[in-house]
């Protein structure tokens, strides 16, 4: 049996009369890379808030590394990774010092934030550019900075808010080793894009569709389901149903 | 005839410190799609503000309709159409206010050139009354594209529209896109998205503010300078590590479902590969040849 | 023109819709001369106070009739030590005592000149410096009384600052303020903020690659504030005559003028702002520390300049608002004309000239 680390049962947000997420329920396992996909509007983001324990639900039930997402999201925020492509990195400091100050955040000690950033700096090949503004590096380097950042005190699940958007096609495969690297030691990886091709790379992927997951599976399965060549087919057919996507 | 023609232009920022254009030039014809792609800080924005009289080019030269971007940049903002890249129109105006606004800072009326926009227009018209904040990202969209294109201008600059809009509202967008070049409007267009490269008449792939290749998009994937293969297995992580310890390797990344790999030798001896995949613990191992798209050509040169 | 209107149109849209400007545009104005107004006169009025004549002449008694006519004094007469008088201070009732010594008359006759002691609480010194003054102003309306059939004057507190309120008007030196305040508030820091949202949303590149010309867009943007201050001018004139009662002396027309000449040197302000930042908050922050603050610091609004040191006094002399609070001031309370104030009038005049030339020629009609 496949240890779970996100158990969601009929989860849902309301708005007033707009319900943003409409009892989703789905499950992840341990060390799955899993995609979260959904057209703009389609409630991924509500959904994903709730997840990282930032927005009350207002029913329903999820846990996250086994902690309950009403009450316990002091111990979901300690055990989760957060890294969206608006917020990464303080751009006015130094790569080391963001790094200490992460680690700090997330109560390392002096002695891992030295190893973590030891490591990290020669994973990414940043030596040389550890005493170098942020703000100065290209935009590739400072999402993939932005990752290992996130995963910094070895988190059980970290959570990517469409971490790839803008970057070059090449960039876009480094940070994708990296998240393959980070699933093979166990983290779960919950991510969101709008490249299709990246939709591949899941194990499993559910599909959005005004506010509801309208399909859960791998894509190898989806694509069969749907008679579809690739991820983008059946993006479009699902999509295309969509009532609320333009209102 | 040519719409715009750039020549050696260079861009610097920060007193000469930061180089965000190097040298580039080219000309798209009037009447053509053009697009400009690379990823986000490859120098798309920086040109697209100086074809649109926004900046200065510190060395070189462009005209857009045939009137200089430095001398003559009167003429030319009174007949180009531009969608920035962080465009956001008027969120507290309503789309009808927001629309009419443009056509009248514009000199003309919604009526006059509602030929134009009528395409897109009827799509967001049931909503009119409706303040832009409120609308979806493709909604947005249209409405910006109306806005740019009220006055009906010769040459449309579209910065990024698509980026952070689903590919089902990006795919309607590049549809418009195709029934404004039948009437005529020449359209040059930036995207980091690889996949919408297909659509354009002509495309330059552009990283680190250099061109990297002008031409048709199938010109592009036809001169790709070796064999491609796509190999697929039941592990893609793996896949990926264990191509990279396969001797004969020159390239190998994951696209989509399957890996792309390019070999050393002229012929790839494809038992071989699958004895060393299966070796590496992998089955439902699965080599084929194919074209190289436009990513494998980005790919290609930025290597 | 057509554009120009349509871009006028729309700021007024911007304004309207946004609950929040409109808070700060109509809320702010009122709320400022009503407190500013009632709760410095409320302070001020029924205020007890403790006669102790020890004369009780003619002119003890007149001085008492007068200030006991006042509404804002209530008189308690009573003979008290030394020591009583201040155990009923420490009790916080009374806020002043007005002492006559015996033969308070019979000085001011022989000797052309006699002494009242005013011993106010000082504990609250804004509150015991106006009963001070208040008092000192009954006492030398009264003395300008005596004087008037007299060849040698008779002197008893001489005090001018009272000179032209005798009405005891406590909010005739704010309104003037706070009419400088708002005005830099809506016409500096709205300005600044409504060109700078332009370029934050992108829109100003957009009206860049336009037709309309630059310039204009500038001025499209700062036109609505224009016509916004001047209604916030009109609602602060109607509140203080009919709230305050406190009418215009002068001419009204020139109160606009003037008012109309300090919103352009404000807007020049914003419009520079806006020029050289690229941020919201920024822009905001400038506008309330470099603009709002020297406003209430040195206008002579909040703190008399005459008591400050020297290098600040001088410094004083920069700040348009100084000028402006000075004109209106004249014109509303001492009723003084263009004649008395167009040395005022030119260096305001003279500010506005510069800063619109500054800001017009650092407008840039590219980004960089």
């Amino acid at each position: 049996m496949e240890e779970k680390v996100i158990v969601c049962d009929k989860l849902t947000k309301r708005f007033g009369y707009f319900i943003a997420t409409n009892e989703i329920s789905f499950e992840v396992n341990k060390g799955e890379i899993f995609g979260f996909l959904g057209a703009n509007g389609a409630g991924k983001t509500t959904a994903m808030r709730m997840l990282c324990g930032l927005s009350a639900p207002t029913s329903g039930s999820a846990t996250i590394a086994g902690y309950d997402v009403y009450s316990e999201t002091e111990k979901i925020k300690r055990n989760i990774g957060y890294m969206s492509q608006k917020f990464s990195l303080y751009e006015n400091l130094t790569v080391l010092e963001n790094v200490e100050f992460f680690g700090g955040i997330y109560g390392l000690t002096d002695q891992e934030i030295k190893e973590k950033t030891e490591e990290l700096a020669s994973k990414l090949g940043l030596k040389s550019e550890m005493k170098k503004l942020v703000g100065s590096l290209p935009l590739g380097w400072k999402q993939k900075l932005s990752f290992s950042v996130a995963v910094l005190h070895e988190p059980k699940i970290v959570f990517l808010d469409e971490p790839t958007g803008g970057v070059d096609p090449v960039t876009r495969r480094q940070f994708w080793d990296l998240i393959y690297e980070a699933a093979d030691r166990r983290i779960t990886v919950f991510v969101t894009t709008h490249y299709m091709d990246e939709a591949e790379y899941c194990n499993r992927i559910s599909i959005m569709v005004d506010g509801r997951i309208e399909v859960l599976d791998t894509p190898a399965n989806l694509k069969k389901q749907f008679q579809a060549n690739s991820m983008d087919e059946v993006f479009y057919q699902l999509a295309r149903s969509a009532k609320r996507a333009d209102s | 005839m040519e719409a715009v023609v750039v020549e050696n232009i260079t861009k610097t920022y920060g007193k000469g410190k930061v180089l965000a254009v190097d040298n580039v030039s080219f000309s798209v014809n009037k009447g053509e799609l053009f697009g400009l792609i690379g990823p986000d800080g490859a120098g798309k924005t920086s040109i697209f503000r100086m074809l649109t009289t926004l900046l200065l080019p510190d060395e070189g030269s462009a005209t857009v309709d045939g009137f200089n971007v430095v001398t003559d940049f009167k003429q030319i903002r009174s007949s180009v159409g531009y969608m920035p890249g962080k465009f956001s129109l008027y969120q507290d105006l309503t789309i009808e206010e927001n629309l009419n606004f443009f056509a009248t800072v514009f000199g003309t009326t919604v009526t006059e050139n509602y030929h134009l926009i009528q395409d897109i227009y009827v799509q967001i018209e049931p909503f009119k009354k409706r303040r832009a904040g409120k609308l979806s990202g493709g909604m947005k969209q249209k409405l910006a594209l109306c806005c740019a294109l009220i006055h009906k201008p010769t040459t449309l600059f579209l910065d990024e529209p698509t980026t952070g809009v689903d590919p089902v509202s990006r795919k309607e967008f590049w549809e418009m896109l195709r029934r404004l070049k039948k009437q005529g409007i020449t359209i040059i267009v930036s995207t980091p998205y690889m996949d919408e490269a297909a659509l354009c008449d002509r495309i330059a792939l552009i990283q680190n503010g250099k061109i990297l290749s002008i031409d048709t998009p199938d010109n592009v994937t036809r001169s790709y300078p070796a064999n491609l293969y796509a190999i697929k297995a039941n592990e893609m992580y793996r896949l990926l590590k264990s191509l990279e310890t396969f001797p004969d390797r020159l390239n190998s990344y994951a696209f989509g479902e399957y890996a792309h790999a390019t070999f050393r030798s002229e012929k790839l001896d494809t038992a071989h590969l699958e004895h060393f995949l299966t070796d590496k613990g992998l089955s439902g191992i699965e080599i084929k040849r194919i074209p190289a798209t436009i990513e494998d050509s980005f790919i290609k040169l930025l290597n | 023109m057509k554009q120009f209107i349509a871009f006028v149109r729309k700021e007024f849209f911007h304004v309207l819709r946004d609950r929040r400007t409109l808070l700060i545009l109509f809320g702010m104005p009122i709320a400022q001369i009503l407190i500013f107004g009632f709760a410095l006169t409320n302070e001020v009025k029924d205020s007890e106070i403790l006669v102790v004549d020890y004369a009780k002449d003619d002119a003890s008694q007149q001085i008492i009739t007068e200030i006991a006519a006042s509404r804002y004094f209530n008189i308690r007469n009573a003979a008290l030590t030394h020591k009583e008088m201040l155990s009923t201070f420490q009790k916080g009732k009374i806020k002043a005592v007005i002492v006559f010594p015996a033969s308070f008359n019979r000085y001011l006759l022989h000797n052309n000149q006699a002494q009242i002691q005013v011993i106010t609480d000082a504990t609250d010194i804004n509150t015991a410096n106006m009963i001070t003054n208040y008092l000192t102003a009954i006492i030398k309306d009264y003395q300008a009384k005596i004087n008037e059939n007299l060849l040698v004057p008779y002197q008893i507190i001489p005090e001018t600052r009272m000179l032209y309120n005798p009405q005891l008007k406590g909010a005739h030196g704010f309104v003037p303020g706070v009419m400088a305040l708002v005005l830099m508030l809506v016409s500096v820091m709205m300005t600044a903020i409504s060109i700078v949202r332009e370029k934050e949303m992108g829109t100003m590149e957009i009206l860049l690659v336009s037709p309309f010309k630059p310039v204009l867009v500038i001025f499209a943007k700062a036109f609505p504030y224009l016509i916004l201050s001047l209604i916030n001018v009109t609602a602060i004139l109607f509140l203080s005559v009919f709230a305050l009662d406190l009418p215009v002396k002068g001419s009204l027309l020139l109160l606009f003028l003037e008012s109309t000449l300090f919103i352009i040197t404000c807007l020049a302000l914003g419009i520079f702002i806006s020029i050289k930042t690229d941020s919201q908050q920024i822009a905001m922050l400038i506008s309330l520390m470099g603009m709002l603050l020297p406003t209430m610091m040195f206008s002579g609004f909040l703190f008399p300049i005459e008591n400050m040191p020297v290098p600040l006094q001088v410094i004083s002399n920069i700040i348009p608002s100084k000028w402006f609070y000075i004109i209106v001031k004249s014109i509303m309370i001492k009723g003084l004309g263009i004649g008395s104030l167009w040395k005022e009038t030119l260096i305001l005049a003279g500010m506005t000239l510069f800063l619109l030339t500054v800001s017009l020629k650092s407008f840039k009609i590219r980004l960089q």
